[in-house]
């Protein structure tokens, strides 16, 4: 099965493999720009569309980004970070020089050590955004997983959980963000922070914005299980424990692992949000920052972030996809 | 003496939103141990029901199930049943579903290897082991059965029993399991209780036919005695007159007199 998943991934190649081998070239240079070639062509209509609209449009931050103009300022956001780098790398060169000097002079002496504080850099936000989101997917999977075993199980539980998950699901995350914050406020408090509250709170946000549709895969993949294979957990005497285990849990996995797919898209969407209000430093403080700067180049920069959110989210959803092939055992469950 | 397996005045009645739904009533029936009974029936005169109940799937309203003087109040693995549609595991093989449930019923009573040896022995038995590590999905209708029957035998269970176990195969597939079947029985001889709605099938492989009444309210209608003698041959047994007569006398009972002569009118849907 996994082989012909794989088949499936190098098709794509396939075309050219035969043009090489000069099998029927014309049907495959046709097959290569139906699959090819179109999306390309539509692709830089987008861009030529782009640049024209953007021209026509002008701001009091001055003219709407192009396409070229965006490039400029991908390239300025990498060069700052490998300035950067060699800052800080020149910074630990020094620190290091210093701190062996002090110790052949007194080897009892005490040095430091202090981390590089220096500004934060595009990558830097992007890899704060990723753990974001990443902590509260894994905290609503945690949640939104045992939770739905058990509201699938139970019809009681059931028809508990239906209002609840209802009103709850369209909630936006900009409304959460309030409370939340302020519940963590009075919550997490220690001289000593593991966290920083701003992450703490973004992480939360995501969490309560994209645990539902986890929950309703979760509960509606348990609830739908054969009759049947529970029969022969009963005939078999399987304790409640290893009935979850062998029987609910694998049963439902393929439904598990679309809700989770949508879920981490549903939590990168929101994360943008949240890290703007809450300033958690990932990609949304950046498009809120270059908001509130209001230089000649934040809006190519704020283009920037949305095409690397898009990007992401895409990449987010395709390694998903790749995970739920893997795990399920009914291949029809996993659909584009 | 009394019976091995002895269904004692049972009925059923299920909750229904339009009231009380009465299927089955006073049904009675003693099996003798190693006996091989079918039940036939109309489609809805309530044989899965008595099979269930036999299960311990359901409970009984009144009356009740008794299995070598315990009463049945819970389903378990000595009355491992074969359930129409497999009812395999999909996301295991051939080989793991039956591993379940041998893990389960011989849980330190087997050791690992006699636990693969025992697998492997009856999954043979069902001529799967050239298959024992495909799913579910990657194997035919007729292997998917086999496989299920392989791990109701695996529970060793003093009834086996089987909701029509070859229903949804095809007439060759099915002639082939039922053929496996004699022969399993020839060597294990089993208490089976199986459902069928196939005359010949019933004729060919049982002991004694039990014809259910119509529903509601069923209950049995007549039992009929096979006494041809093992092995049996379907080939030679088709210009059999005692097998005709047999087949002739079921087919009689299902086509004219299957209605329950005396069902109360009240007792219909109370
Ligand atoms: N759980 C239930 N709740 C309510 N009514 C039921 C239930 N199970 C069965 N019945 C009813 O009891 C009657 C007998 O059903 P049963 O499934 O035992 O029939 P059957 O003889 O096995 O039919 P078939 O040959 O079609 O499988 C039917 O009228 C059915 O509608
Ligand atoms: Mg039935």
């Amino acid at each position: 099965m996994n082989v012909v998943s794989k088949m499936e991934d190098l098709r794509m190649f396939a075309p050219w493999v035969r043009i090489i081998k000069g099998e029927n070239r014309r049907e495959q240079v046709n097959v290569l720009l139906r699959t090819l070639g179109v999306p390309i062509l539509a692709f830089a209509l987008f861009l030529g569309i782009w640049d024209s609209a953007a021209k026509s449009v002008v701001t009091s931050l001055g003219q709407v980004p192009g396409p070229s103009q965006v490039l400029e300022q991908a390239k300025g956001l990498w060069q700052e970070y490998q300035a950067e780098s060699v800052k800080e790398d020149k910074f630990y060169e020094r620190q290091e020089k210093r701190n062996a000097k002090k110790l052949a002079a007194n080897p009892d002496a005490k040095v430091k050590w202090r981390e590089y504080r220096g500004r934060t850099t595009y990558p830097q936000q992007i890899l704060t955004s990723l753990y974001t989101v990443f902590t509260g997917f894994l905290l609503a999977t945690l949640i939104a997983v045992p939770l739905g075993i058990l509201t699938g199980l139970s019809q009681t539980l059931n028809n508990a959980m239906n209002p609840i998950i209802q009103i709850f699901k369209p909630v936006s995350p900009l409304a959460w963000l309030p409370i939340v914050t302020m519940v963590v406020s009075a919550v997490y408090v220690s001289d000593d922070p593991m966290f920083d509250k701003s992450f703490v709170t973004s992480a939360i946000t995501v969490m309560l914005c994209c645990m539902w549709p986890t929950l309703i895969n979760t509960a509606v993949g348990v609830s739908s299980i054969s009759p049947d294979l529970l029969n022969v957990a009963k005939v078999l005497r399987l304790s409640w424990w290893s009935k979850i285990i062998k029987v609910v849990l694998p049963s439902a996995i393929p439904m598990i692992f679309t809700g989770m797919r949508l879920s981490l898209g549903v939590g990168w969407m929101v994360l943008i949000a949240a890290e703007m209000l809450a300033q958690n430093p990932g990609l949304g403080k950046f498009v809120w920052d270059e908001f509130q700067n209001g230089s000649s180049n934040s809006l190519g920069r704020i283009m920037v972030a949305v095409l690397t959110i898009g990007f992401i989210g895409f990449l987010l959803d395709w390694m998903m996809l790749q995970l739920q092939k893997y795990f399920s055992w009914d291949k029809s469950a996993v659909n584009r | 003496m009394s019976a091995h397996l002895n269904i004692d005045h049972v009925s059923m009645e299920f909750d229904t939103p339009s009231g009380k739904f009465c299927a089955l009533e006073n049904v009675n029936l003693k099996i003798k141990k190693g006996e091989f009974v079918s039940l036939i029936g109309h489609s809805g005169c309530g044989k899965s029901t008595v099979l269930n109940i036999i299960a311990g799937l359901y409970q009984a309203t009144k009356g009740g199930v008794v299995l070598d003087g315990k009463e049945v109040s819970e389903p378990g693995p000595e009355r491992a049943v074969v359930f129409q549609n497999h009812s395999l595991f999909p996301w295991l093989s051939a080989y793991e579903n039956v591993e379940l449930a041998v893990k389960q019923v011989f849980k330190g009573k087997k050791s690992k290897a006699e636990m693969k040896e025992w697998i492997e022995y009856n999954l043979e038995l069902v001529h799967m082991s050239h298959a024992l590590h495909k799913k579910p999905d990657e194997i035919s209708g007729g292997m998917k059965q086999r496989v299920g029957i392989a791990r109701a035998l695996a529970m060793e269970p003093t009834v086996l029993l089987m909701d029509e176990p070859f229903g949804a195969l095809d007439a060759l597939t099915r002639s082939h399991l039922q053929d496996s079947l004699m022969e399993i029985q020839r060597d294990l001889k089993n208490t089976v209780v199986m459902i069928t709605h196939d005359v010949d099938e019933a004729v060919l492989l049982s002991d004694r036919i039990v014809m259910m009444s119509n529903g509601p309210a069923a209950g049995v209608g007549e039992i009929l005695d096979v006494a041809l003698p093992r092995p049996r041959h379907r080939l030679e047994l088709a210009d059999d007159p005692m097998y005709n007569k047999y087949r002739a006398d079921v087919l009689r009972f299902l086509h004219e007199r299957h209605a329950k002569p005396d069902v109360p009118a009240s007792s219909k849907v109370a």
